[in-house]
């Protein structure tokens, strides 16, 4: 059971997210919606590739006594994960920059601030 | 705020701390390919320095000290050092991206297996990334963060 | 020229190499940056021809990043893919063909229509980048490395198209941000969901030994479901209409080729990852109506608009329902014995048409763009009596008008024609549906040529600069040619690339070496 709470801590997460984005109207929390996914998506990738007890998987100034590699943790689910965290830097400056410029033209945050479309 | 600086304390202890977290932000990148860290994450702490540097200024006299152009600039030239050095791969060995320094004289001495102590002079073309990257990470946050303190200027 | 087995490496390495020394030239010299931007896309595109023509007339070509030697997938220490893994198919080189034809369209449009600023070397950076998004995208073999260029897409697409940060442009901007943010994240979560199962990344690989478990489903919901808010099929569809009209019009026109690279992804999951695994009817059915929803929505809003480019951006949702269409009832045929028949013609067809809208309706939105910028207006009732002075700027719309809406000689006609026959075998009303859709298409496109270019000279305007006619040139080519030879086209483009999509096991035994 214990094992099970990283996994349903990235479904609460995603959960979470979801709703932040789907319901409010403010556009910052739709921002912090996003990133809130994205926590979870990263939590499960990590969550992914660990092994009880593992280290670091990095060779340099190995502790003594631990057998490599099989007393390491995965190194692939980390590497994917710095990937997806810095996408995720380079997509939230733009989102925020975007939020700014939106600020800009309609003094307000609120998604329901401009006319609808058809 | 008065013109964007805080107080004498927050800009001496500033000033202080920038060129020991300018050091620790060189010393992620060069060592990016034996310990945890490298290019992104020793570019992010120097984004973060001079992030710090504008929260104890204010960004108008971090405006006069650095360009947002040159921070653009060394992002551009980290990353055409990049593609570059990927391109390297095909025309001095076989592929794209291929480790072509390794056993050369330039960072190609290849550790022995399992744990060691860490040599510098080994990664072949990893250390080379991770200055590229380290440099695109330095210009690109940087200059958002520039831009971002800035765009409350106009209005 | 000899094949140079390098070529898929380098054709998506150019481009971004190429997007960080632009800004360095810009320095220089403007003019050096423009002719630098040009050599550098019509370099490109012939890349693409040369490795297309090999794709298609000899076999898969697969290249490996990093390794000794790149035509061997799997390291000889290993029993798998380990490294990225780049697999260029017929489909791929297909849309690889899209891709670079439509950028260098718009980026010979671009020189004139962007007025020169300090932001335009940005400009030039971001629509290499986006090219190098969407090539990766088609020709990557990696599940990762497709959430990789999938960000690298939708990043610098918003950021293009707010490019004239003007309220509309951010408000759509920011809408197109959150959709592609939140697919690409459900996009890395099924490739984690699949990762946990099989320790794989490479899509050849995981198709060689999934099992179809529950959370296979999962993955294969969330994959479709991302790619189907990206690529704006119908349910998914309202930031189309928002960052189409707003984006400038050669960003469009690549907005239109990158929706389709995110179609080109969904096709790949669907067929490839999944493949015989999943039960063809159910999801053909899914698809189809899919489709038939998108076609009817798109071409019922596109009616009354009175924004030119919004009611071009309904009509591409729309022509994004016949492409689901065709490849549906490709799928609701898959595996059955009318597939040889009717389902390949199917697939065909809708294959086909997804260049053919990429071509006219890139010209569309060229010509929109072109209004535009001597108006200074997207409204039509402002406009009029254009045809008077913009001579060139009518031909190239009414030729883009009649292929979109299906009349020969153009290429619209050719897949249409496809794509009716084939689907009279599932179910007449889906050739019902898909011909009434064409011809309400042709009345809206009869509306704006009227409201637009005919009547009494009402503005006294010039033609546009050479730059932009030669850039609607371009495409007003490949429509024609392909109306012209639509038979040779077929044969020769379509046929390897609907195969390519049918035939998986070709696809797994490029990479896992036979079995």
């Amino acid at each position: 059971m214990i094992w099970n709470i990283p996994f349903i801590t990235v479904a609460l997460l995603i959960a979470i997210g979801l709703y932040a984005v789907m319901f409010k109207r403010n556009l910052i929390k739709i921002a912090i919606g996003i990133t809130i996914i994205e926590s979870g998506v990263n939590l499960f990738l990590i969550t992914l590739g660990y092994r009880e007890g593992g280290i670091a998987p990095i060779y340099t100034n190995l502790p003594p006594g631990v057998k490599a590699p099989e007393g390491m943790v995965l190194p692939v689910p980390q590497a994917l994960t710095l990937t997806s965290i810095v996408i995720g830097v380079a997509v939230l400056a733009l989102t925020l920059s975007f939020i700014m410029k939106f600020y800009e033209h309609n003094k307000s945050l609120d998604s329901h601030s401009r006319r609808l479309k058809g | 705020m008065n013109d964007g600086r805080m107080s004498i304390i927050v800009r001496t202890i500033a000033t202080m701390l920038l060129p020991f977290i300018l050091v620790f932000s060189f010393y992620v990148i060069m060592h990016g390919h034996l310990t945890p860290g490298g290019g992104f994450q020793g570019g992010a702490i120097a984004a973060s320095a001079i992030v710090m540097m504008i929260a104890a200024y204010g960004h108008e006299r971090m405006k006069k000290k650095v360009s947002e152009e040159g921070l653009s600039m060394a992002e551009s030239i980290g990353a055409a050092i990049f593609a570059l050095v990927a391109f390297a791969g095909v025309f001095m060995a076989t592929s794209f991206m291929y480790n072509f320094l390794v056993g050369t004289p330039v960072f190609g001495k290849i550790p022995p297996f399992g744990g060691n102590s860490g040599i510098l002079d080994s990664g072949g073309v990893l250390p080379i990334l991770n200055i590229a990257v380290g440099m695109k990470v330095i210009g690109g946050l940087a200059a958002v963060v520039m831009i971002m303190a800035m765009a409350g200027d106009e209005e | 020229m000899i094949y140079n087995e390098a070529i898929p490496a380098i054709a998506i390495g150019l481009p971004l190499l190429a997007a960080f020394l632009t800004p360095l030239i810009n320095i220089a010299s403007k003019k050096a940056r423009n002719a630098f931007v040009l050599a550098i896309l019509i370099i490109e595109e012939l890349l693409v021809i040369l490795l297309a023509w090999h794709v298609f007339t000899n076999d898969i070509v697969i290249y490996t990043m990093g390794a000794k030697n790149p035509t061997g997938a799997i390291p000889t220490q290993a029993a798998v893919p380990i490294r990225i893994v780049l697999e260029i198919d017929g489909m791929a080189a297909f849309m690889g063909l899209i891709s670079a034809t439509v950028s260098l369209a718009a980026g010979i449009y671009s020189i004139a229509f962007i007025k020169e600023s300090n932001a335009k070397a940005r400009y030039y950076t971001l629509l290499l980048l986006m090219l190098a998004g969407m090539i990766g995208m088609e020709f990557t073999g990696d599940l990762f490395n497709l959430f990789v260029f999938l960000e690298i897409l939708s990043i610098t697409s918003c950021g293009l198209i707010a490019y004239r940060q003007h309220a509309d442009a951010v408000e759509g901007a920011f809408k197109y941000m959150v959709i592609s943010n939140i697919a690409a994240l459900f996009v890395l979560f099924a490739v984690a969901l699949l990762y946990a199962q099989y320790d794989l990344l490479n899509i050849a690989a995981i198709a060689h030994v999934m099992q179809y478990t529950q959370l296979d489903k999962i993955a294969l919901v969330l994959f479709v479901a991302a790619f189907a808010m990206k690529c704006g099929a119908v349910p998914m569809h309202f930031w189309a209409p928002d960052s189409y009209s707003t984006a400038p019009a050669a960003i469009t026109a690549m907005l239109v080729a990158a929706s389709q690279a995110s179609l080109y992804a969904l096709f790949r999951v669907s067929f490839t990852l999944y493949g015989s695994l999943m039960s063809y009817q159910t999801i053909g059915i899914a698809i189809i109506i899919f489709g038939l929803l998108s076609m009817f929505i798109g071409v019922t809003m596109a009616l009354p608009q009175k924004d030119i480019k919004r009611l071009m951006a309904y009509h591409a949702i729309s022509q994004t329902g016949y492409m689901l269409l065709g490849v549906g009832v490709g799928l609701y045929l898959l595996g059955s014995q009318d597939f040889n028949t009717y389902g390949i013609k199917a697939m065909e067809g809708g294959i086909f048409h997804i260049i053919n809208h990429a071509m006219y309706k890139g010209l569309l939105f060229l010509t929109a763009g072109a209004i535009y910028y001597r108006l200074g207006t997207r409204n039509l009732n402002e406009m009029g009596g254009l045809g008077h002075t913009m001579k060139f700027t009518s031909i190239f719309f009414m030729i883009g008008a009649l292929a979109i809406a299906g009349i020969p000689p153009f290429n619209g006609f050719a897949s249409k024609l496809l794509i009716y026959e084939a689907c009279y075998k599932v179910s007449p009303i889906l050739s019902i549906v898909a011909m009434l859709v064409s011809i309400l298409t042709l009345a809206s496109f009869i509306k704006v040529f009227h409201s637009a270019f005919m009547g009494p000279k009402l503005h006294d305007v010039k033609e546009v600069p050479k730059s932009m006619l030669l850039g609607m040139a371009v495409l007003t080519f490949v429509i024609i040619f392909f109306g012209v030879f639509p038979g040779w086209v077929v044969n020769h483009i379509v046929h390897p690339a609907a195969m390519a999509l049918a035939d998986k096991m070709a696809y797994i035994a490029a990479v896992t070496g036979g079995a």
